[in-house]
């Protein structure tokens, strides 16, 4: 555990997790509504259509400091989300072409300026790298001051606005008729939005930033059905992943960090979907256990007590097989079924037959229609 | 130009081509994302391959990696019929999950994978003339070159074979399901062929920048025309085109091809986008005016032709009347009057409209429309 102890000494590694720590509830928690409002990959265009930004910010500027290239993604991720928007409103190009055509030519772009910068190199100027992988352990006191005043506005917004986003993602029209600037909301919910991915560039870097917008929402919307319990989940599944992928990516060698977080977020994604209570698969998978052996428990019943009608004798027992001629392949699940609540039982070998509490179950089961 | 000036556009060339022919059915299928999610997560399949073949244009490589690409859209369906999650979600889950399990893969062998983060993302279209095929002992080319070919043969064969079957899943599914045509047979087989070309195009333009080359002419393409063969054709024009002139934007900007390559896409888009003869944005703002210009003008002539041969007839089609009754300020009913006496609708009478026959043959068609 000396990991946990050095979190508490170590300055650099502190520095580490709180900027993961604040990355992971910012995406969590913005991310929730895009991930609702099925615009999950709104921010796999967004964060791609940052790098041109952060390359020309600093060929603008010449400075590397936080503000200004975080300012840079900004401006070019909202630049290339209102472009999707104002192809898809005015041609018929389609969203999902758009999305495509505006990530991976602006990232095109963004690696043109990164390698004409690199070839000015001097040993000042490099670096610029860190955002496409992301780099925890790049993170400074500067950053992090930066990362936590933009999380906090974009968070201070979110539940400023609570109940105009909520109506926004789950009813726009009604909220229209309500009288809404529903237009307006939505540019300023998509702008909170870029900034909770620019937030997280320099740690996750702008290859995999999306994945930190759908992953924690994707998770925490399998645990609950409430908005508000969902986007506190989301921001805490956000942070466990930013952290743990990013204090694993500084203590081992060689473990890109960006990468390291996103696997970390796949994992709080897969135990969701099995585990969660009621949604979850392996939920799924019991109650449909337990509904099929109650179904073949009732059809074995009635066949054994069809069979004992034709023998005369409550007690005839008969083969598993013969049961499984008319009541079907699945017979065992129903068979252990009745045993257990003890209305059949076993005889020898694999002779099954009803007790008087079964029979009784059986005739209370047909009624008047025996 | 040299030798490998040339073999590295004939290759930027090939791989652009094979790149918009599937793309075209991508856009049009509305699946333009899945090139994504399939580019980005063949890295793992492309790595685990290369440990084992060593060879990055070995054909072995390609089906190999091509199959992590099928792998991905298989995950995306089964994630999304648990109806857990949605498509968007599922699409965005798992290819940066994939991607990031390559990514790692890459960083932590770097010493035995003759392959970097920078070949990822860029691609390493400049160092391509180095690798030469070798027949019998004679250099017949780049071996990216023929692989290119290959897949683009493999590409054109596809397309012609099942040209009809692909046209009517895209265009009418139920149809063509109607029809005993199989939309899952295509649907996968678009999908392996995505899957291959991207692992072909990988080696040039790196994972990313495939999607620029596979979405943008078709989508460029797609508002030019509304023929699918017409739209194939210009694609992979426009794709080639947007190849050539990145490589020499990467040449006089010194900087990366496979980025330039997708910027000068992008540029082909934003033209069509702006100046395409129908669907642009020009001229959907010329059509807009001139609409209002026609409209206003329509209204001019009913205007008079109501009042005609009526006692105040004198008073009503005077122009100064116009911005009471119309209420069209003066500068809007003076233009509005120029351009109707242009199109010969109405003339001037002593400081009074009279329609002309045109113009009343207008108006009454308007008035029963």
């Amino acid at each position: 555990m000396s990991i946990v102890r050095d979190l508490f000494t170590d300055h650099t590694l502190r520095t580490v997790a709180l900027g993961a720590a604040t990355l992971g509830i910012v995406a969590g928690a913005l991310g929730s509504f895009a991930v609702l409002r099925r615009q999950s990959l709104l921010g796999d265009a967004t964060s791609h259509a940052a790098l041109p930004g952060i390359a020309l910010a600093f060929l603008v500027s010449g400075s590397k400091a936080p503000l200004t290239l975080v300012l840079g993604a900004a401006v070019a991720g909202w630049i290339g989300t209102l472009l999707v928007m104002a192809v898809v409103r005015t041609t018929r190009v389609k969203y999902d072409s758009a999305l495509g055509i505006v990530l991976s030519v602006f990232f095109g772009v963004g690696l043109v300026l990164l390698t004409i910068i690199q070839k000015r190199a001097d040993a000042a100027q490099a670096g610029l790298d860190r955002f496409l992988f992301g780099q925890a352990a790049s993170l400074l006191e500067r950053d992090l001051i930066t990362m936590a005043a933009l999380g906090g506005i974009a968070l201070a917004a979110t539940v400023l606005l609570w109940k105009e986003f909520k109506l926004l993602t789950f009813d726009p029209d009604f909220g229209a008729s309500l009288g809404f600037a529903v237009r307006r909301l939505d540019v300023l919910l998509t702008a909170l939005l870029v900034i909770a991915i620019v937030v997280g560039l320099q740690t996750v870097g702008v290859v995999l930033m999306s994945a930190m917008v759908v992953a924690p929402g994707a998770a925490a919307r399998q645990w609950t059905d409430r908005l508000g319990v969902m986007v506190v989940l989301a921001a805490a599944f956000g942070a466990l992943a930013g952290v743990s992928g990013a204090l694993v990516s500084s203590e081992a060698s060689r473990m890109p960090t960006g990468p390291t977080i996103v696997l970390a977020a796949g994992v709080v994604v897969i135990v969701s979907l099995f585990l969660a209570p009621r949604r979850g698969l392996v939920w799924r998978w019991l109650a449909d256990y337990r509904n099929r052996r109650r179904l073949g428990a009732g059809v074995a019943l009635v066949d054994l007590y069809r069979l004992a009608e034709q023998h005369d004798t409550l007690r005839h027992a008969h083969e598993e097989a013969a049961i499984a001629a008319t009541a079907g392949a699945r017979v065992r699940h129903g068979l252990e079924e009745l045993a257990e609540r003890g209305w059949a039982e076993r005889v020898d070998g694999d002779a099954w037959a009803l007790t008087p509490a079964g029979r009784a179950e059986a005739e209370r089961r047909l009624g008047g229609t025996g | 130009m040299t030798a490998p000036q040339l073999e590295i556009q004939a290759i930027a060339a090939l791989v652009a081509a094979a790149c918009a022919l599937p793309g075209v059915f991508l856009v049009l299928r509305r699946m333009a994302l899945i090139s994504d999610a399939i580019s980005h997560a063949l890295l793992p399949g492309i790595v685990l391959a290369f440990f084992l073949v060593e060879d990055l244009t070995s054909p072995l490589l390609v089906v190999g990696a091509a199959s992590t690409g099928l792998v991905t859209v298989l995950l995306v369906e089964l994630l999304k019929r648990t109806e857990l999650v949605r498509e968007d979600a599922a699409i965005g889950l798992v290819f940066p999950v994939l991607f990031s399990i390559g990514v790692i893969l890459i960083t932590r062998f770097a010493g035995d994978v003759h392959l970097d983060v920078d070949a990822v993302l860029l691609g390493e279209l400049a160092f391509a003339p180095f690798d030469r095929f070798v027949v019998a002992g004679y250099d017949v080319g780049p071996s990216a070159l023929w692989l290119m070919s290959g897949i683009l043969a493999l590409n054109v064969t596809f397309i012609v074979l099942l040209y009809k079957e692909l046209k009517l899943a895209t265009f009418d599914a139920a149809l063509a399901t109607a029809l005993g045509l199989s939309p899952a047979l295509v649907h996968y087989g678009l999908m392996a062929l995505v899957s291959v070309t991207a692992v072909g195009a990988f080696d040039a333009v790196g994972s990313i920048l495939v999607v620029a080359l596979m979405i943008a002419p078709p989508a460029a393409a797609y508002l030019l025309t509304d023929r699918l063969p017409v739209m194939l054709g210009l694609a992979t024009l426009l794709g080639v085109g947007s190849a050539l002139g990145g490589y020499w934007l990467a040449h006089w900007l010194d900087a990366s091809i496979a980025g330039s390559m997708a910027g000068a896409a992008g540029i082909a888009f934003a033209l069509a986008f702006l100046l395409a003869p129908e669907r642009g944005l020009v001229s959907l703002a010329r059509r807009r005016l001139r609409q209002r210009w026609e409209f206003a003008q329509g209204a001019l002539a009913i205007h008079l032709m109501q009042h005609e041969g009526s006692p105040e007839a004198a008073e009503e089609s005077r122009i100064e009347h116009l911005n009471r009754h119309l209420r069209w300020d003066p500068d809007f009913a003076a233009r509005v009057v120029r351009g109707a006496q242009r199109r010969g609708l109405v003339a001037r009478v002593d400081g009074s409209l009279a329609l002309t026959d045109r113009g009343r043959a207008v108006a009454r068609e308007l008035v029963v429309r």
